[in-house]
């Protein structure tokens, strides 16, 4: 009953999206209030139904329902509860179930918070906002139902594939979703304002908080993935350039151009056409990776070939999409005015190369994932792009972006000063040098391009300390007077020294990793020993267990560094019960320093064991990084001067004495 | 027709064995003795793609092909051939699709000139957002098409928002 109720509620959600997406945008065109009024309960009750419905579905999950296919196909009663709940979320239609209910959300949003915006912008947002939903749930209801029952109900489910049972695979997508449908508002305004034909500081201003939420859900989410890749696929890979992964990373490349630009929008009157076009295209590029990992094209255009259905609508709603604000675009853009004239040594031309370089790399990830699917398509032939293509051309767009990073926040608007900016880098361009010099002196192998990938990342890292230390005087001022004007920064621009603090960091950690990772494939038996990255590992021996869902191997492996004891690493081989599936799950030792890496293998003949060792230099630090750049995007949001939307506040700390940017 | 349905197989049965998730890809009993020719077998593999799974190398990849093609490799190395040698004997027999960085020909000059067109295209539109003064912009910024007691509300929205600018 409980199941049909969700079913209802979702159905009633369509009619209300439909109705949401054309009384309100009609009534912002015959300047109706009351019809404009509409949105803001539609959208309230558009999220509500939609939540009925998601959580129906949770609850068949939570008690394994298996009359309901999806549950039945996806679950199993032996589970743990977790996994119950996040399996909602681990099968194509309840994680579209899950797009749509964040794209509702996010509407909402706008509704309840929005209540300075212009009321004509609000509705028209409100209507193309809900237009994106109307085309969801349709496609839910149409091709993937996550209500269908079985009759006769089986009596247990299929289970969740092993792999995705983790807990950072299970709190993965949510954070994806919120991050690809959050660019959904950007597009919305920018249609929005396409619409109206014009755009101004305020629609800048409303824009960018919710990207940078967007912005940083995608990036906390995508950090989650490599980290559950590095973890869980036995061997330490972080990123692969998968056409799955790029479908993720092409919007935060775009979505960080378009934070940047909008700034430059929000400040300065500039680059309003550009921040549109970028508006719609990152949403875009967050649809087309929905179509890619959903359609199942990229297994291949075979299989997408034999069940077209639902691969042929998402296609079609990310063409009508794209296509309709390109057109909007092409037809509106001209009767956008822009101002502000900046010369190219600036802020704005900094954050002009930003996304200059960006776009390239976002092209280049573009082009490199669709080309084989495109060439195959339309001559039959059949090239692979992997890792190689991506590391020759997209990470060397990223060496100029990086150099420029720290300079970016000391150029002053309209027309800066170059050599008084380098000049305040002089701390962060010797630590660089030192740092290079000594990567070259310590390490003995390695590539030789890695000293200077580690001097890049501490000279973004130390750069954006130093932008930091000028703006509070550190040195220049008693340490009180610094105190004082550090904790009257504006928080939004100490978010972003913290996140390009992060990116400097995450560098660093990439760099350390690639460049000098050790390993050892051998096979051991049961009291040998093995040097790895001044570790030694006595093998034990491996014995049999068992988990709530899984019987597993466990082999015990002893570490010592120098003869003092250091820890004990428990590599297992698991086969769960269902469905009967193998994974590995592999022994980690973290330090600062990088993660020692074991991984049991298979037993030989003899009773020794295929192990495989590692040493991951700094890898911590890809991650760490991403989290201060998450950090210091909710810093930033906490500004007060980006909540917008916020009931306004009076500040009893007005910061006198400190430039606003 | 047949070709293609293999073909299908094929890439089920590859997705299979890569679902299996324990990962064993390079073992002790393919290693070859001889250091540097084994630093040159692992160099190789990491850009001969595994056929018959999803965008892996062999050299990541624990299907038993491409544990054949790790197997291929070595022993060509052993043989004596050169780097290029054991790539052009990969490619005789599997094609170009066996390389993970495509040959650059006809068919791939777009994939790889792209890069360089995107950067001159960006270059191109946000070069010109430097010093020119477009058609508006000696009017009052954002101006345009606000009425007074819009503007009037901006204004005052934005001095609210902004205490240590006023």
């Amino acid at each position: 009953m409980i199941i049909e109720f969700g079913h209802f509620a979702l159905i009633l959600a369509l009619l209300v999206a439909a109705a949401q997406t054309i009384i309100p945008a009609w009534g912002a065109a015959k300047r109706d209030p009351r019809l404009m009024a509409f949105g803001e309960p539609a959208a309230v009750s558009q999220v509500v139904l939609i939540l009925i419905a998601f959580l129906a579905l949770m609850y068949a999950y939570v008690v394994s329902d298996f009359s309901v296919a999806n549950v039945a196909a996806n679950s199993h009663s032996s589970k743990p509860l977790i996994y119950r709940i996040s399996g909602v979320w681990g099968n194509h239609e309840g994680s579209m179930l899950l797009w749509v209910l964040i794209l509702a959300i996010f509407g909402a949003a706008v509704a309840l918070f929005g209540n300075n915006l212009p009321a004509a912008l609000r509705a028209n947002v409100l209507s193309v906002q809900s237009s994106i939903a109307l085309a969801f749930l349709l496609f839910i209801l149409i091709t993937s139902n996550p209500f269908e029952r079985l009759d006769p109900a089986p009596l247990d489910g299929r289970g969740l594939n092993p792999i995705l049972q983790d807990p950072a695979l299970a709190f993965h997508p949510p954070f994806l979703y919120m991050g690809y449908v959050g660019f959904s508002l950007a597009f919305s305004f920018a249609v929005a304002a396409l619409i109206e034909g014009r755009t101004d500081a305020a629609w800048a201003r409303w824009v960018r908080p919710w990207t940078l939420l967007a912005w940083m859900c995608l990036t906390i989410g995508i950090a989650m993935g490599s980290w559950w890749a590095y973890y869980e696929l036995g061997w330490g890979g972080w990123w692969f350039w998968d056409p799955v992964e790029n479908a993720s990373f092409m919007p935060w490349l775009a979505g960080t151009a378009l934070l940047h630009s909008a700034l430059v929008m929000e400040k300065r009157e500039a680059l309003k056409v550009w921040t549109i076009l970028l508006a719609i295209l990152t949403f875009s590029l967050s649809l087309m990776g929905t179509f890619l990992v959903r359609s199942g094209v990229l297994s291949s255009v075979h299989a997408f070939a034999v069940d077209p259905g639902r691969g042929v609508f998402v296609l079609s709603i990310m063409l009508l999409f794209t296509g309709g604000g390109l057109a909007l675009f092409a037809y509106r853009a001209r009767d956008l005015a822009q101002g502000g004239i900046f010369s190219p040594i600036s802020r704005e031309g900094a954050l002009v190369l930003n996304n200059v370089l960006l776009t390239t790399g976002c092209v280049t990830v573009l082009v490199g994932t669709l080309y084989p699917l495109a060439l195959e398509s339309l001559t039959g032939a059949k090239i692979s792009v992997g890792a190689p293509y991506f590391n020759m051309t997209f990470v060397p767009l990223m060496f100029p972006l990086l150099l420029a990073v720290p300079l970016g926040p000391l150029l002053a608007w309209k027309r800066a000063d170059l050599a008084a900016a380098m000049q305040r880098l002089i701390a962060a361009g010797v630590l660089a040098l030192l740092v290079m010099v000594i990567a070259f002196a310590v390490t003995e192998r390695g590539p030789w391009l890695a000293p200077f990938g580690f001097a890049i990342g501490v000279w973004v890292m130390a750069g954006a300390l130093s932008e930091t230390a000028f703006r509070i005087k550190l040195g220049q001022a008693p340490l009180s007077e610094s105190w004082r004007r550090l904790t009257n920064l504006p928080r939004a621009s100490v978010g972003t020294t913290l996140a390009h603090f992060g990116v400097g960091l995450m560098v660093c950690g990439i760099v350390g990793t690639s460049a000098y990772k050790s390993e050892e494939i051998l096979l051991m038996r049961p009291g040998e020993t093995k040097a790895i990255a001044g570790y030694e590992l006595v093998f034990r021996g491996a014995a049999p267990s068992k988990g709530p869902n899984y019987t597993e191997i466990v082999g015990v492996f002893d570490v010592t560094r120098n003869g003092n004891p250091v820890t004990r690493l428990e590599p297992a081989k698991r086969i769960y019960d269902a469905p009967p599936q193998p994974t590995s799950e592999a022994g980690i030792y973290a330090s600062w320093g990088g993660d020692l890496y074991a991984v049991l293998g298979d037993q030989q003949g003899d009773g020794g064991f295929a192990v495989r060792l590692y040493f991951h230099p700094l890898v911590r630090f890809i991650w760490i990084g991403a989290l201060i750049m998450f950090f210091g995007g909710a810093i930033s949001l906490s500004d007060r001067r980006l909540r917008v939307g916020a009931p306004q506040k009076r500040s009893t700390r007005a910061p006198i004495g400190v430039p606003a940017e | 027709m047949r070709a293609a349905l293999s073909r299908i197989v094929m890439i089920f049965v590859g997705c299979v064995l890569l679902a299996s998730g324990a990962a064993q890809a390079v073992t002790p009993q393919e290693i070859l003795p001889d250091k540097a020719l084994e630093a040159r077998a692992r160099d190789i593999s990491a850009g001969l793609r595994c056929l018959v799974c999803q965008n892996q190398s062999i050299d990541d990849s624990d299907a038993p092909l491409a544990h054949d093609l790790r197997v291929l490799v070595r022993e060509r190395l052993t043989a004596g051939d050169s780097d290029t040698q054991v790539r052009e004997f990969v490619v005789a027999r599997y094609g170009d699709f066996v390389l993970l960085k495509p040959p650059f020909s006809a068919a791939t000059l777009l994939l790889w000139l792209m890069p360089l067109l995107a950067l001159a295209g960006a270059a191109l539109i946000l070069w010109n957002s430097f010093g020119q003064p477009t058609r508006t912009s000696s009017a009052a910024p954002s101006s345009g098409s606000l009425s007074a007691d819009e503007q009037a509300a901006l204004d005052a929205l934005l001095r609210k928002d902004e205490p240590g600018k006023s």
